[in-house]
């Protein structure tokens, strides 16, 4: 198939990025020298591949927004590089900025905050064609590349949509507002930051089912910010994992979610509102609770273990490389290091068990 | 089925008055049973939270109670009529027999009082006769009975995180074992992790205290996981009221069954979706008829213009609603469907 071959390439990659925001310093700070710094995202490495939706899943303060500003370029990286097109880019400020973002663009959660309320649908569309050269000659031809928009996100009839004010559209609607805009600059990487938490329950499907139709018409790659597992395996082709800054586990979203490798995702699938699972609730308590930790100053190791059932001791130490499974899966956890034995493996787990 | 220890009956609410009024609420009738959980389902503007301000009557201006009655039957058969409460009858009614855990309960608490000061406050009130040893040991307590160590009894609410302030406030509403708790969205800032947590002790301590909680999300599947009763609400009316497994499997209202098929699957097969088309109404622009035949997919004749009414539907049992012309009698200016 000619299409998956076009499909396949990767359009834009991160490798390696890490973000470290630095804590307004105190003055028992000053006295003491030190600098304390936000580990928002460590070493996070991720492929957008043409013509796929990438999920990116994670609980919030998890370092998932982050990630989309870095590939965003909205903010400078602490260490790593992207690469858009096979070529790492730094864009600054000003006309590399500009030439970034008109191949890769952001929406975000809320529609009602990131439409200006002043202005109408059709200043905002314009300004968007505008900026990015594609307005065409003449009212004319703008006039067409604006109904042509508004048709692609299935505002239809277009001309009952341009004249409108953000304020007579509802939610779902100003979010396909948005994500016009966004096509406006004809783009060949959509980041979608939780794009249909804030909308309406009923809503939600159609926003996703239009993203996922562009996606195939388009051929866009896009990266879909989740903190809802099951959406992602709805609506992605592949799914992340991502933990207190680090992504923790990565395959197939079909795979992840059903066969989840890493105990992370195992809790986070258990903890899903399920209705399916109202008998065999105490089944489930074995699980691991308790809280994300700060990311000021991380767990040493895994940044799970002190959550997890199944933590041994090189987990509070070593932190795990990324081991491959079966099926383009891999998990960043010590349970699939082949070279641990079984029986260590076993030993470790009654040690915690008995605690 | 245990006896009930709510019954709203007939209830309007209106935002504003005179030609410029908002039906928020219409006509609803709602039974809550001891020790049940009721969840309460629908998206914005359908009314389910103006239902909870309504119910412990703490709704603000312009918001209007226009009609209906709400009794509340204590546990020796009395029944108290809410709406005509005074003051003084209604300040010694709530927390001590209905609390509410509002929406964004991260961010009711006051920053600058420290949690014991705040739990401890409710006791003030209400016991006036419990010694100051006495408030702080049930603060303990209450603590305890929600997952919290005692020793962050001094803690500001900044110094936790936002799962421990909510336990904090759901461990304020059971201060005064009280027999009802209302929920509006009680989960809704957390994430998936800490939300079950909470659920799940919450059940434990309804177990272990008998009280019956009213559930307000607008997330179906968490409903049927966790109440015992659903009551589906869309443009300020009750559509559907039956069991959390009647709803589930068996949907009679086309809106529970749009709704029940918005949420993605974890497990089973992956299913194309489609959510429901159209956009929820606003409450100033509300369709005549049924409100929802205008987004509809199994509409007739009678939905836009006879509003259906919510009763069994035609050969139940009488142990669920539903307010759909599909599931009755057409009404009276004979609609042929063959």
């Amino acid at each position: 198939m000619s299409e998956q071959t076009e499909n396949n390439h990767v359009v834009l990659e991160a490798r390696g990025v890490t973000k470290h925001f630095a804590v307004r310093r105190t003055s028992r700070d000053l006295v003491a020298g030190r600098r304390r710094t936000v580990h928002a995202v460590d070493d996070v490495s991720l492929q957008l591949r043409r013509g796929t939706v990438t999920a990116l899943v994670g609980e919030s303060g998890s370092g998932k927004s982050t990630v989309a500003r870095l590939l965003a370029q909205l903010y400078p990286l602490t260490g790593g590089e992207i690469h858009l097109g096979g070529q790492a880019v730094k864009a600054g400020r000003g006309r590399s900025f500009r030439s970034y973002v008109r191949r890769v663009q952001l929406i975000f959660q809320d529609p009602f905050a990131s439409l200006n309320p002043v202005h109408t649908v059709r200043y905002h569309l314009t300004r968007a064609l505008k900026i990015h050269g594609r307005a065409g000659s003449g009212d004319e031809e703008l006039e067409q590349n604006l109904t042509a928009l508004l048709n692609r996100v299935q505002l239809t009839p277009p001309h009952q949509y341009l004249d409108k004010f953000p304020h007579e559209l509802s939610g779902g609607q100003r979010q396909r507002v948005a994500i016009a805009r966004a096509l406006g600059a004809d783009p060949q990487v959509l980041l979608a930051d939780e794009p249909v938490s804030m909308l309406d329950v009923s809503i939600r499907l159609g926003v996703l089912n239009l993203l996922r139709d562009l996606k195939d018409r388009m051929h866009l790659a896009i990266l879909y910010i989740t903190h809802d597992i099951a959406s992602a395996r709805y609506f992605a082709d592949s799914t992340l994992v991502m933990y207190a800054g680090r992504i923790v586990e990565g395959g197939d979203s079909e795979t992840v979610t059903q066969r989840p490798a890493h105990p992370y995702t195992q809790l986070l699938i258990a903890s899903a509102p399920d209705p399916d699972r109202v008998a065999d609730e105490e089944e489930q308590e074995e699980t691991g609770s308790g809280e994300p930790p700060s990311l000021i100053d991380p767990p040493a190791g895994c940044r799970f273990h002190p959550r997890c059932p199944k933590a041994m001791e090189r987990c509070r130490t070593e932190l795990p490389p990324r081991f491959d499974l079966a099926d383009g899966q891999w998990a960043a956890c010590w349970l699939y290091d082949g070279t641990a034995g079984d029986t260590t493996t076993g030993d470790h787990e009654k040690k915690v068990a008995a605690k | 089925m245990s006896e009930p220890v709510l019954t709203i009956s007939g209830l309007n609410v209106d935002y504003g008055t005179g030609t410029d009024a908002v039906h928020a609420l219409r006509d609803i009738d709602l039974t809550l049973h001891r020790g049940e959980v009721l969840g309460l389902a629908g998206e914005s503007g359908s009314g389910k939270s103006t239902l909870a301000y309504a119910v412990t009557r703490l709704l603000s201006p312009p918001g209007v109670i226009t009609g209906g009655e709400v009794h509340y039957h204590r546990r020796d058969g009395q029944a108290l009529d809410l709406l005509a409460l005074s003051a003084p009858e209604l300040r010694a009614f709530r927390w001590q027999e209905l609390s509410i855990v509002f929406q964004g309960a991260m961010n009711s608490l006051n920053p600058v009082h420290t949690v014991h000061s705040q739990l401890t406050d409710v006791l003030q009130a209400h016991r006036p006769e419990m010694k100051k040893s006495e408030r702080t040991a049930r603060a303990e307590e209450l603590l305890r009975l929600v997952g919290i160590s005692a020793d962050r009894l001094g803690a500001y609410p900044h110094q936790l995180s936002g799962g421990m302030r909510q336990r904090v406030m759901i461990a304020m509403a059971l201060a005064l074992e009280p027999e009802i708790v209302i929920m509006d969205e009680p989960t809704t800032a957390l994430d998936v992790v800490m939300q079950r947590q909470i659920l799940r002790q919450l059940v434990k301590l309804r177990e272990e205290l008998g009280f019956s909680v009213v559930f307000i999300t607008h997330d179906i599947s968490l409903l049927i996981e966790f109440s015992d009763r659903i009551a589906i609400m869309y443009g300020g009316r009750i559509v559907e009221e039956a069991g959390a497994a009647d709803i589930y499997r068996d949907p009679r209202h086309p809106y529970s069954d749009g709704l029940l098929h918005s949420f993605p699957a974890l497990h089973g097969p992956r299913r194309e979706l489609s959510g429901i088309p159209g956009s929820p109404p606003h409450l100033s622009a509300m369709p005549a008829g049924c409100a929802f035949h205008p987004r509809c997919a199994k509409k007739v004749e009678a939905c836009d213009s006879h509003v259906p009414v919510l009763a069994a539907p035609d050969g139940s049992d009488g142990s669920r609603s539903v307010a759909c012309w599909l599931h009755r009698g057409a009404p009276a200016p004979a609609v042929a469907r063959s």
